[in-house]
């Protein structure tokens, strides 16, 4: 596929998921995670960092995208506004690692079109950061994640009201984002 | 946990209620409306401003200051947003000062030198170089606060104080007795350079995202 039409193929699948639509958004997560990770695994590679660090990157970089995605300005291109972000949360998670680099723009719009380098393992950084919410925080999000339950399971097993869940799985991920940049610092 | 787990989680907050335009766009009403409140409780409009409003310099302040406010807030909702170019908005700065130098050399040419200085020195310099920066604190919060939602890149806190310190000069210049360009060139800039330099110094520290 072309990156015209993965890049239209995006944003729709975005539009939706403003809107609500978690299929969409799944959809949109998981295929922007393969060139994503092939990026993450260069850069690691080019500068020297470990390329254990490469899924916990992976994972920084998708918390930006999602935590920031009301910042896309839907009658704009969605692929200048992704390769940005991505571009900077590179710079961030490798400088934190100890390496200063610079990512040119064009490197990261280039590189979208890569083969999958799978990596199932279990991230250690996520864990970490999860560890320093506060419980109830940590509770939602791993039930919602690891244990895979959706938020009206969470919510009645947590005799919560689906809103309540809503929020603070939300609070729970603005958290995380906030370790991940104290992090190291 | 792995990406997919990950994932998982990430899905199920989906939904954005707010989008950062509407963000944008209510901190900055609200940080208009608030300098306005602090304004009229405060200080007000000059007592003779129904015979100013029919001479050009008194004007010529608000069109200089609201082509900065305009420019900044306009530039500010572009650096926000990751991938979109700040374009001709980054030029668009240059307006104010343009006007307001145009206005400067207008002044020299058609005043006598004997009366330069006085201009320059005005009555209330202190005024201002107070004023400005307490009018522009409520719209510099607001739109700092508003920018944490977005993705800023730098220097986005500096561009913030440039806005606020825009709107809070609108509401000065309304009491402000000094309507000579000469006076507006030399304390309105040193007043709104308070207010950037707080802007540039809060942004580095809280608009990392």
């Amino acid at each position: 596929m072309n990156s015209q039409a993965r890049e239209e193929e995006w944003a729709i699948w975005l539009r939706a998921a403003i809107l609500g639509d978690v299929v969409a958004y799944r959809r949109f997560l998981e295929s922007v995670t393969p060139p994503l990770r092939a990026m993450a695994r260069r850069r690691c590679e080019r500068y020297g960092a470990l390329t254990n660090d490469v899924e916990d990157i992976v994972q920084e970089v998708l918390l930006a995208i999602h935590l920031k995605r009301g910042t896309w300005d839907q009658s704009r291109p969605i692929g200048p506004w992704i390769s940005t972000i991505v571009r900077n949360k590179l710079v961030d998670t490798l400088r934190r690692r100890g390496r200063h680099i610079s990512v040119p723009i064009e490197d990261i719009i280039d590189t979208f079109d890569v083969e999958d380098q799978r990596d199932k393992e279990e991230r250690l950084d996520v864990e970490r950061m999860l560890g320093q919410l506060k419980e109830h925080q940590r509770d939602i999000v791993r039930s919602i994640s690891v244990e895979g339950t959706t938020v009206r399971e969470t919510a009645n097993r947590l005799h919560m009201s689906e809103g309540a869940v809503r929020v603070a799985l939300h609070r729970a991920l603005k958290a995380l984002a906030v370790r991940y940049r104290s992090d190291f610092t | 946990m792995n990406t997919d787990d990950f994932i998982s989680a990430l899905t199920q907050d989906s939904k954005v209620r707010w989008p950062f335009g509407r963000t944008l766009a209510v901190a900055t009403a609200s940080g208009v409306a608030i300098a306005g409140i602090a304004f009229f409780l405060s200080i007000g409009f000059r007592p003779d401003i129904a015979q100013a409003l029919d001479t050009g310099r008194f004007l010529l302040k608000f069109l200089v200051t609201l082509t900065l406010a305009t420019m900044a807030t306009g530039l500010i909702s572009r650096i926000a947003r990751p991938g979109v170019p700040a374009g001709r908005w980054s030029w668009a700065l240059l307006a104010a000062p343009i006007l307001l130098g145009g206005a400067v050399v207008a002044e020299l040419l058609v005043m006598p030198e004997s009366t330069w200085m006085t201009r320059l020195v005005g009555s209330n310099a202190r005024h201002c170089l107070t004023l400005i920066p307490f009018l522009a604190a409520a719209p510099l919060a607001c739109l700092l606060i508003a920018l944490r939602q977005g993705a800023p890149a730098r220097p986005a806190g500096a561009i913030a104080g440039l806005a606020a310190s825009g709107v809070a000069a609108t509401f000065y210049a309304a009491n402000c007795p000094d309507d000579s360009p000469l006076f507006v060139a030399t304390w309105y800039p040193i007043a709104m350079a308070i207010v950037v330099l707080v802007g540039y110094l809060a942004g580095s520290r809280f608009l990392k995202w």
